[in-house]
This record gives structure tokens, C-alpha cells and sequence, in this order.
């Protein structure tokens, strides 16, 4: 009995999760539908069923070059995510195993500076990266996303390393490991799946900023966030088109979340449960 | 050749390639049909002018808006042509971030721009930005339907028989609504035809000492009329729409009359998108016959940023863009339906654009009528049709557009709205300075 009511809440649960999860991703699947629209197929109200026309993706790449956009997301998204563990990960460390009285508060002041707005400080950043020659550079950009989101990286990290038994630690030192080697060599790998999901989270944080990426940038450094901008109207029905162009510009960040999943789920869910 | 020659012809190559090198404009445009167009026909431009490059950053209106403000308060130098309104030019030649544009050329014909666009981009006798395209409001209507509804669309109709044409052409069970108007918040959208319908109720955002208007009676009957129309005659959750929205539902048939910009008149007759492209008839933007129409006037233009290295290269471009000659080239590629209107009278007086565009003296009846320094029936302080031409407008028009769209969905009264527009207009004119 205990077996029947447990396997009926089961799929309960199944269901509602899926319906949910249909929930979240319907925009997404809507997107990608009106994408193989024709722009008044789109208009014509609400419909599942596309003629399948690729006119839009053919118009949208006539219009812009996707992969110059394309390449500039995966550089600032890679280059932005490197450096942000290569400071993350020496931070959280200190902070897991050498904890101070101040620790915490340095986490929670690090947090929020991800409660400020950012249009605040929109001038005062505009001006350093005018006077650094940094408008519309790649490198400028990948400063800015890393700065963005470190204080996401080091609390996940944190997170992770408190997981970690201190005493393998100071098992490595007792055999002559040095501060470098005891990170790289033995905090590192066992914390392994605790980085993948901070570096494949850092990568769609990066991937979808659309704030700094559209305010600093204008034709070279420009990533995805601002391909997709360009085909917004105010004055004129081009849905399809901004629906071909939002699916070109989701489907790589889609596919790698697809595809890493597993490691996304058990590196987000690790120290959940005790 | 010995080495010396050879190392001497090198240097003087390189040398000569670095200063043949060309020059590279970046353009800020937005994503409307006739920009987007004039991007794949600049191999006129550049084959004329090997040594300048155009590079295009497309953005959304307000993010462009923002963009551009940013860099140019800033001096940020990112861009060398701007794509901006009417509503900037003023604003921002008076601030000095525009430069004067005095070598347009001698084909150019500056006098050849219609008299109402070009006044708005003059400051001091001085031209601050090229109008690309130009446009004013007038009613779109459905000829099947008001003809079923026993009615004849006069050339310069009334509200009064706008009001009545609408609730006899409605006929909700057909999903026919009898007008379709812009109720989206904003100070470029609902605002835009609030402001501009207004003047023809003898309304005015100020008086002649920037003191707030909307405690008057002509306020009060505008938003009356307007509340009341659209709920008898208006589409479902007519708050949420803007132009797009309101075209999708005139190209579907769903509205028996749609006011609003001149530039829709090609998307609503083009068979391609619109399922009622045959049965479009139009007139001027209504009156109530106080000498004003509710008609707005507006413009994409093109403009040179003081901070760019590349002025004369960019006002060469400039030039390009917004002569007679590029709009033979659209005619040539694109046929004259699509030749970026509202900016020269030369193209009004062309039989074969007459021809292709049918709305083309409606157009340029409007745009004529539009007074943008003489917007109301009394005097006003300001520029300006649809907007007031200060900066603190944004800002205000899309807080009162805010009220305004709540008191068309219901959210709140029209006396509420009005009330609440009065306070924070009055408050924030007087954190402005404007009044004393």
C-alpha cells in the first residue's frame, strides 16, 4: 500500500514538474516556432504550427554577420569565465579555510554589489572606459563581465570548498605541499564538479548579459545581446525575423545547457543535502 | 634594383597605403524598414567614395536613444552619424553636441526639403540634421466598412464623426472594432497621440509660464472622449497596444479606423503583409473645429556628433542618405512606393510617385498642417507637436502616459489621471526651474 501511494505521488510530482518545466520553456518554444514563420504568418495570431519557411534565418543573416556577433559572445564568455575562476578560486579558498572575523561580511558587502542597479553607475564606467581606450574592445568587455559576476563565482565556489574536509588539506601540507600546489593540486580536483557548474553558469551569465554588452560596445566587440537588439522595431512587424534572430543567438547557450546537464544539476545541487 | 631602392620604394608604399587607408564611419540607426534599406544600397556611396567605410550599429529606438545620449554627453566619440528625432535636434544643437551641417554640397538643395520638417532642424539659420524620413498622423480607414456602416469618410473629418463612424463600424461579434488608437504607455507612444489630439481640443501641456495644464476643461475633454471611445468602440486590452500592435490588428481587418502614423499608410496597402491592402481609404487627422488637428509631425534624421574626427567624411555621407539622387536610387532598386517620404517637396511633385503611393498628398497634407511652433489653439511656451521639446520630456511624458494608459484600462478615473498629472508635472517643472 505504502509502495502504491508512493508510486501515485510519484508521478504526481512527475507531472506537475513537467507542466512546469513546459511552463518556463513555452516563450523559448514559441520563439523558435515563429522563427520558421513568415512575418504574417507571425502576426496572424496564436499558432503552433509553422509553414516552415526559412526565409527570416536567410533575411536575418543577409542583414547582420552572425558569426562576428557569434564569436565575440564565445570570447567574452570563455575569457570572462577563465579569468573569473583564475581570482575565484584562490578567494574562496582563503575564505573557506583561513576564515577571518570579517569573512562573512566581506561575502555579504561582495553580494551586494550585485544588488545595485547598474544604470547608476552607467557614466562613471563609460568615463574609465573612454579614458582607457576600452569603448568597444574585446578585453574591456571581458574585465567588465568578470567583474560582474565574481562576486556569483567566489559565493558558489565558498560554497563548494566548505565541503571539502579541511584536514586533507593539512594532510598535503604535512607532506610539503606549497599554498599553490595545495589549490591547484589537491583542492582543485576534488572540487571539480563544484567549478564545472560555476564555469558553465559564469558562461550563460556571460553569454546573456545584455546590459554592458549593448552600452559598451558599437561594431567590434559587439557579442549576441546586441545582434538580437538590432532587430527590435518600434515601426514596423519584423517578428519572425526578431524570432530568427533570438533563436540563433540562444541556440549555442541551448545546446551546451542541454548537453551539460548533468553536471549543471549535480554541481548546482552539491552540499545541498546532508 | 639595388637595396637601398628597394627599401626606399617599401618605406614610401607604406607609407602612402596608411594614408590611402579608408576611413571608417560608425552609423547609429535604428531598425525601421526604409534604414534598413538604405544599408544594402550604400554601394552608390562607397564606390563614389573608396576611402570611406560604413559600419552599422542597429538598435531599438529607446536603446539607441540612451546609447547615443551616453556617448555624446560623455564624448565618448563612438559614433560619427546619428540617427536621431525631432524631438533631440533642438535639444542637443542648443547643447552643442551637434555639428552645423554646411557643406551638404551644391546638388544638395536644401530649400527642396518640406518647409515643416526642415524649420524643426533649424537652429539659428543653421541646419542640425538631414531629415531621412519624415512622417505626420492621419486616420486609416477600411472603405467596405464605413461605406456597410452608411457613412462617407470625409477628407477632414471631425471627432465627432470619427466618434460616430467607429461605434456604427463596430461589431465586436465579427471582431470588428470600430477604431484601433495607441494606449501603451510612453511619451513616444500613447503620448505622442494623446499630445498631438490635445490641440485639436484647444489643449496644451503649458501655458506661456510652463505652468501645467491639465487642471483645464480641454484636457479633461480629450481624455473623456478618448476613454469613452475606446471602450465602446475600441479593441480588448487597447492599454497594451502601440503602433505594432495596432497595425497587426488593421492589417487582419480588425479595425474599421486606426490614426496614426503616415508611414503605416505602405505597410496597410501592401499586399505582401496586409489581408485588407485593396479597401485602405484615408483623411486628415480629425478636428473639433478649433482651427487645429490632432495631426503630428516627425522625423528620422541624420546627424553629426561634435565629438567625431571624421566630420567631413560623415557629412559627405549624410548628404548621400538624404539627397533626391538616393531616392532615385531606392526608385530605381525598390520601385517609388518605397522611396523614404516626408522630407522633399520635389518627390510630391513626381507623377510616378503620385502614382505608386496613393497616400502620398495625404501624407503631405498632413505634414503640411502640422505647426510645430503654433502646436495648440492658445499660445505655448515650447516646440513641438506630439512632444515639448525640453529634456525633462521623456521623463514626463511617459509618467503621465503611465496614468493616462491606467485610465484606459480602467485602473483608475479620468478626473484621478488628470489629477495626478497636474501634481507631478507641476512638481517636477518645479524642481526644473521652469517655474518659479
Amino acid at each position: 500500500m505504502a509502495r502504491a501511494v508512493s508510486t501515485r505521488k510519484t508521478v504526481v510530482v512527475t507531472i506537475f514538474a513537467w507542466i512546469v518545466a513546459l511552463i518556463i520553456f513555452f516563450p523559448i518554444l514559441y520563439t523558435i516556432i515563429t522563427s520558421f514563420k513568415s512575418e504574417t504568418e507571425a502576426i496572424q495570431g496564436f499558432s503552433l504550427i509553422p509553414s516552415g519557411t526559412v526565409e527570416s534565418y536567410g533575411a536575418v543573416q543577409a542583414q547582420s554577420n552572425y558569426f562576428k556577433f557569434f564569436l565575440n559572445s564565445v570570447v567574452l564568455s570563455l575569457g570572462s569565465t577563465f579569468l573569473a575562476l583564475l581570482i575565484s578560486v584562490p578567494a574562496a579558498w582563503s575564505m573557506a579555510f583561513s576564515p577571518t572575523a570579517k569573512t562573512k561580511d566581506i561575502l555579504m558587502w561582495m553580494l551586494s554589489t550585485k544588488m545595485m542597479p547598474a544604470v547608476a553607475v552607467l557614466v562613471p564606467i563609460y568615463l574609465i572606459f573612454r579614458d582607457f581606450g576600452l569603448l568597444d574592445s574585446r578585453i574591456g568587455l571581458t574585465v567588465m563581465l568578470t567583474m560582474i559576476n565574481l562576486p556569483i563565482v567566489i559565493w558558489m565556489l565558498y560554497t563548494y570548498f566548505r565541503e571539502i574536509p579541511g584536514e586533507i588539506l593539512e594532510a598535503a601540507r604535512m607532506d610539503g605541499a606549497s599554498l599553490w600546489g595545495e589549490i591547484f593540486y589537491v583542492l582543485t580536483p576534488m572540487a571539480v564538479p563544484g567549478i564545472a557548474s560555476t564555469m558553465l553558469l559564469n558562461i550563460i551569465l556571460a553569454w546573456n548579459e545584455a546590459f554592458w554588452t549593448i552600452r559598451l560596445t558599437t561594431t567590434n566587440a559587439a557579442p549576441l545581446t546586441a545582434f538580437i537588439a538590432s532587430f527590435s522595431s518600434p515601426q514596423g512587424l519584423f517578428w519572425a525575423k526578431l524570432s530568427a534572430a533570438s533563436t540563433l543567438a540562444i541556440a549555442p547557450i541551448l545546446i551546451m545547457g542541454w548537453f551539460s546537464q548533468k553536471q549543471l544539476v549535480r554541481g548546482l545541487t552539491f552540499g545541498a543535502v546532508k | 634594383m639595388n637595396l637601398k631602392t628597394f627599401l626606399l620604394g617599401t618605406c614610401s608604399a607604406v607609407v602612402i597605403a596608411g594614408f590611402a587607408q579608408a576611413e571608417t564611419l560608425t552609423i547609429a540607426t535604428v531598425n525601421n524598414g526604409d534604414m534598413v534599406r538604405m544599408q544594402t544600397l550604400t554601394d552608390d556611396f562607397t564606390k563614389a567614395n573608396p576611402d570611406i567605410q560604413l559600419e552599422w550599429v542597429t538598435l531599438e529606438e529607446n536603446v539607441l536613444r540612451e546609447r547615443v545620449t551616453t556617448d555624446i554627453a560623455t564624448k565618448g566619440g563612438q559614433y560619427d552619424v546619428l540617427t536621431i528625432g525631432t524631438y533631440e535636434v533642438p535639444i542637443w544643437a542648443k547643447q552643442g553636441w551637434l555639428l552645423p551641417l554646411e557643406k551638404l554640397g551644391a546638388d544638395y538643395d536644401v530649400d527642396d526639403l518640406l518647409p515643416a520638417i526642415r524649420s524643426g532642424l533649424t537652429m539659428d539659420d543653421k541646419l542640425y540634421a538631414a531629415p531621412f524620413y519624415g512622417e505626420s498622423s492621419m486616420v486609416m480607414y477600411r472603405k467596405d466598412l464605413i461605406e456597410k456602416a452608411g457613412l462617407t469618410m470625409p477628407d477632414a473629418p471631425t471627432w465627432e464623426f470619427i466618434g460616430e463612424a467607429a461605434r456604427k463600424m463596430t461589431d465586436r461579434a465579427a471582431g470588428i472594432n470600430g477604431i484601433c488608437l495607441r494606449g501603451k504607455a510612453g511619451w513616444g507612444e500613447n503620448m505622442a497621440f494623446l499630445t498631438a489630439t490635445s490641440n485639436a481640443f484647444g489643449a496644451r501641456w503649458f501655458d506661456e509660464n510652463w505652468k501645467p495644464q491639465f487642471d483645464q476643461p480641454e484636457w479633461k475633454a480629450t481624455l473623456d472622449m478618448y476613454v469613452k471611445l475606446m471602450n465602446d468602440a475600441g479593441p480588448q486590452g487597447a492599454s497594451s497596444n502601440g503602433f505594432n500592435e495596432n497595425l497587426a490588428l488593421f492589417q487582419q481587418g480588425k479595425c474599421g479606423m486606426w490614426i496614426d502614423a503616415t508611414v503605416a499608410a505602405s505597410f496597410v496597402t501592401n499586399p505582401k503583409d496586409s489581408t485588407v491592402a485593396d479597401k485602405v481609404g484615408f483623411a486628415l487627422a480629425p478636428d473639433t473645429g478649433l482651427g487645429k488637428r490632432g495631426n503630428w509631425l516627425w522625423a528620422w534624421n541624420l546627424a553629426i556628433p561634435a565629438g567625431t574626427q571624421k566630420a567631413d567624411a560623415a557629412e559627405k555621407f549624410v548628404s548621400w542618405a538624404t539627397s533626391k539622387h538616393y531616392l532615385d536610387i531606392v526608385a530605381a532598386k525598390e520601385g517609388w512606393a518605397n522611396v523614404p517620404p516626408g522630407t522633399r517637396t520635389s518627390l510630391y511633385e513626381n507623377a510616378e510617385y503620385q502614382k505608386a503611393a496613393p497616400f502620398a498628398k495625404m501624407t503631405l497634407d498632413s505634414i503640411n498642417a502640422a505647426d510645430p511652433k503654433n502646436p495648440s489653439v492658445k499660445p505655448v511656451p515650447y516646440v513641438g507637436v506630439q512632444f515639448v521639446a525640453i529634456p525633462e520630456f521623456q521623463g514626463l511624458g511617459t509618467t503621465v502616459g503611465q496614468l493616462f494608459s491606467a485610465a484606459l484600462a480602467g485602473q483608475m478615473t479620468v478626473d484621478d489621471a488628470l489629477a495626478q498629472a497636474q501634481q507631478v508635472t507641476t512638481r517636477e517643472m518645479t524642481r526644473g526651474g521652469y517655474i518659479k
